[in-house]
This record gives structure tokens, sequence and C-alpha cells, in this order.
């Protein structure tokens, strides 16, 4: 081997190293929470009972006043992917409490003790948090069909919903990370956390469309990612869906924010061992 | 090839008397000064005492060495990297076991170390290995299976102790390693601690309350009394001081004059009764 090609080799070698000194840990992280997650679902099934009753309680009785015009589909149909979005964001914007607690107990010390960079530590939560919006769909899903709704049986349209559902989930827990890094008390995060819900849910068209807002409402709402999620998802699976920003937008305004909110999460972390 | 402080840290970065060497460490906390110009050598290979009433410095200090807590000013070397400028090497030559419950309670004991070992980039080839050997040092082989949160106060720290010492550490950190344990447990991480020191010649600096733990255990004690250590040597030269009847207890009240402690907030009471009370 010449010295030209030994040097180039050792430099793939190191990128190669260091591609697997963020990614070891990533999965590492990511692994053990999906471990407790599986052994310990009871929070994940707690957090979907508010869904449910959004689509069977206020979805039957709204489809039944017609007051909300939704075009080709029934108010169901409409309202079915807002309610998987709510689901997504509402089962991922507490998730920073555990952090919390992992730094009362010595937990977040100990990996920040190790050499893993901070950022891989922060994404692989942010990937574990990703896949718990998964199980959302499927209730909604399920529960959707028996309640009449016409869904897209494609599996593309499958593949895109779960794309839009890890990406979502995994974009609102980082950014519950973030407020939790930035908080560091359970007192405080859980004020801030009921703060958020509701004001990202009505300033969305989960339940209405963008149109029949005023003005003010349809500009905070196109500031809102949750907007992006819900758009995404109709079109995806429903039938008849009609995106209002396309796919690219839908997926792209999510997956912008959570490169931004890792980076910036990946700065206060090491602030929590303090 | 493994990387040396000395190729890339520059003059003076040999580290010939000590492993872990504090050049006029600080660090306030707005108005408070909670470690004030400290100077601290710690030789290669003995088990070193930080010893101080509480709010003295200790935890501050033991954060600034791990890289968890940036200095307000001075500096520290620790396995001869600098603790600021070479955070990530330091890391990779130290083991940390928090004085809190650092083990995850929802992970079996196996799965806690299997972190670790990729946390740490312990290659395939040698991580089984690594973690069986690991689990038989600290007599954990047969709990390996088992959720952590099943687990005795004891047996929870040899765990945490195993996963501080996973990757092979020059210098590992105790942070009130037997806080509320029972004598059993103490003295059976007290076995397995020099244990390690005398088969793998690793130097370990730990914090304590316990004086028969200062006394039995360590070869080094550092006495801290607000933020500076105000004495320092083999527990049986500092006793020596104090005449022949001395005790440690002795030497620590006349250390620190009395001093009735000032530190600890609410934050750290509570944490710290939480954590005897996951332990107990």
């Amino acid at each position: 081997m010449t010295s030209v090609d030994s040097a180039a080799h050792s430099a793939g070698w190191a990128r190669r190293r260091r591609f697997g000194d963020f990614l070891a840990p990533t999965l590492a992280v990511a692994e053990c929470e999906l471990r407790k997650l599986v052994r310990d679902p009871t929070e994940l099934v707690t957090r979907a009972v508010q869904p449910v009753l959004w689509l069977v309680v206020f979805g039957q009785i709204f489809s039944r006043t017609r007051a909300i015009p939704t075009g080709e589909l029934s108010y169901l149909e409409f309202m079915a992917p807002g309610v998987l979005a709510q689901g997504v964001l509402f089962g991922a914007i507490f998730y920073g409490i555990a952090v919390i607690w992992e730094r009362d107990l010595g937990i977040v010390q100990k990996l920040l003790v190790s050499p893993a960079p901070r950022s891989s530590l922060v994404l692989g939560k942010a990937v574990a948090a990703g896949i718990r919006g998964v199980p959302y769909a499927v209730i909604i899903y399920v529960l959707a069909a028996f309640l009449g709704v016409h869904l897209r049986s494609s599996l593309a349209a499958a593949a895109e919903v779960l794309l839009l559902v890890v990406l979502g989930s995994a974009t609102f827990s980082t950014f519950s990370l973030l407020v939790a890094c930035a908080v560091k008390t359970r007192e405080r995060f859980m004020g801030i956390g009921q703060l958020l819900t509701m004001p990202l849910f009505f300033a969305s068209n989960a339940i209405y469309p963008l149109d029949l807002m005023p003005g003010w409402l349809q500009f905070a709402a196109r500031l809102n990612p949750l907007t992006y999620l819900v758009d995404g998802l109709r079109g995806s699976m429903v039938e008849h869906g009609r995106r209002v920003f396309g796919l690219g937008l839908d997926c792209g305004v999510p997956l912008v924010l959570l490169v931004i909110l890792v980076l910036v999460t990946a700065r206060l972390y090491p602030g929590l061992a303090r | 090839m493994k990387s040396t402080p000395d190729a890339v840290a520059g003059p003076g970065s040999s580290a010939p008397d000590g492993v872990i060497e504090t050049s006029d460490l600080c660090r306030s906390f707005g108005p408070v000064l909670a470690v004030d110009r400290l100077k601290l050598v710690v030789r290669r290979g003995v088990i070193f005492g930080l010893l101080g009433p509480n709010g003295a410095g200790k935890s501050t200090t033991i954060k600034m060495l791990t890289t968890l807590l940036p200095p307000t000013s001075g500096s520290a070397r620790v396995a001869g990297w600098r603790v600021v400028e070479d955070a990530a090497e330091v890391r990779r030559h130290i083991g940390y076991v928090p004085q809190m419950l650092s083990a995850d309670g929802g992970l079996t004991g196996r799965e806690n170390l299997v972190l670790s070992a990729k946390l740490y980039r312990i290659p395939l080839s040698r991580r089984r290995t690594r973690i069986n050997e690991a689990l038989a040092f600290m007599d954990l082989e047969s709990a390996a299976g088992h959720l952590v949160r099943t687990y005795s106060g004891g047996m929870i720290r040899r765990l945490e102790v195993a996963q501080a010492m996973l990757h092979e550490p020059e210098v590992l950190f105790l942070d009130e390693p037997t806080i509320g344990l029972d004598p059993v447990a103490r003295h059976a991480v007290w076995a397995r601690l020099l244990d390690l020191k005398r088969r793998y010649a690793v130097t370990i600096l730990l914090t304590t309350h316990d004086m028969e733990e200062a006394d039995s255990l360590c070869d080094d004690l550092a006495i801290m009394h607000q933020g500076a250590v105000v004495l320092q040597g083999p527990p049986a030269a500092l006793k020596a001081t104090l005449g022949q009847a001395a005790t440690l207890d002795d030497v620590f009240i006349h250390a620190v004059g009395g001093a009735i402690e000032e530190g600890g907030t609410y934050r750290d009471v509570r944490r710290l009764r939480g954590t005897l009370r996951r332990l107990g």
C-alpha cells in the first residue's frame, strides 16, 4: 500500500470512527428508552385516553351538527388526522419530565461524564420519543376505521403516516426536553407544559380548517408546527384528504425544527448536571 | 495508536507526581465562592478521601474534576489531561459514581452495563467479556438479568461501580459511595474498592462523611472547609498531630473549627433523603 493510499485509508477509518462515536451512543440511549417503555407502557395508555375521547365524543357530536364546513370529507374524516396529531402532541409535550427525574437520580450525570457527544445523547432520546408516537397512530387508525372513516390503505400512505408521526413526536418531545433543561424543576415544567398544549392545539388546523380562522389566528397557525403535522396526516390518512402545504413542507418544517431543537438542547443538557 | 496526553497537551503536561492536580481552582455561584483557590495533588494508585462539612466544596470539586462543571478560574489536570480544554479525553480516562442513584431501575443490571459499554465505545469483541468480568468481580452474576429496581442498596452501589469501571479508567470518582448502606453492604463495597486498587492500580477519589471509611479505606485524606483544603495527609499522620489517643473525628472537628454546617440547600436535603430512602 502506498503512503497516499494508507493516508486515505486512515482518514476514511477516522471518519467512520467519528460517525460510530456519534451513532452508537444515540442508538444505545434510544434502545434503553424503548426497553423501559415496553416494560411499562402505563403512561402511553393513559395519554391515549384523551384523543380517544376527542374522536368518539367531540367528533361524533360535531359531525351531527355539520357546523364546520370540511368540503368532501365528513367531519369525522376531517378531524381524525387532527386527533392523531393531537395525541402525538399531548403524548410528547410532557416527555421532558423524565430527564428531570433522571437529573434528581444522577442518571444524567452518569451519561454526561461519558465521552459520548452531548448531541448524540439528546438525539437518542428524540429517536425513542419519535417511536413512542407510533402506538397512537395504531389506536387512532383502529378507532377511526371502527367509526366509519374511509382510511387510505396503501403501503405508501402508511409509510407517510409513520414518517410524519415519528417526526412530529420526536420534534415535540425534543421541545419538551429543551423546556425541561431550561427550567430544571418538575413544578415549573408541569406549569409550562399545561400552558403550551391547548394554545398549540387550538391554533392549528386539527379540528377546523385554516380558512375558517380569523386572520391573526391563521397567522399563528402557520407558525405552529402542529399545523404541518395535521396537514401532512390529512393528505396521507384519509381518502380524498387534501394537503394545503404539500408533503415536502409538512415533513420539512418539523424536520428542520427537530435539527435546531436537538442542537440547542445539546447545548443546554449539560446544565442539568451542574 | 492510543493517544497520550503529552502528545497534544503541550509543555508541562507530564504528571509525574499526581494523577489529579489542581492549581488555584475556583468556582463561584453568584456571590458565593464554593471552591477557593484549591491546590490538590493526588498520587497515582491511592484511595484518596475528601472530607469536610456540608457545603465545604467537595461535590463542587468532584463536578469540576469530572468535567460536569466548568471552573470559574484556575486549572486542573486529571490523568494528565486538562479538565476544560481536553474534557473529552478526561471523560475517557475517568469513571464516576454520583452520590444519587445513577443505575437505571427500569433496566436489568446487564442492560445498564451494556449501555455503559456502548457509551464508552468498548469494542464489540471485548464487550461481553468485560461485562461478565465486571459482574463476577462485583458478585452480581446471578442478579444480572433482574431489573435493578429489585436490587438491594449494596447491590445497586456495586453495579454502579461496575458501570464506572467497565472501560478501565485510570481514576475513579465516588461521591459518598456508602451513604445509606448497612454495615454489611458497606464492608462489601469497601472490599471491592480495595480489590480494584490492588488489581487494576486504579486511583480512587471519594468523598465521605464517614470517619471509619476515611480511616480504614483511604491512604490519603484532605479535609476541606469553606472551599479550601485545610489539612492533608495520611490518616495516621493526621491523627498523630493531635496526640496518641486522637481519632479522625477529633482531627475533623479540630480542622473545621467545630463549624456548624452552613451548606446544603432544601433541594440537596430532599435529594439526599430521597436517595437514602431508595437505597434503604
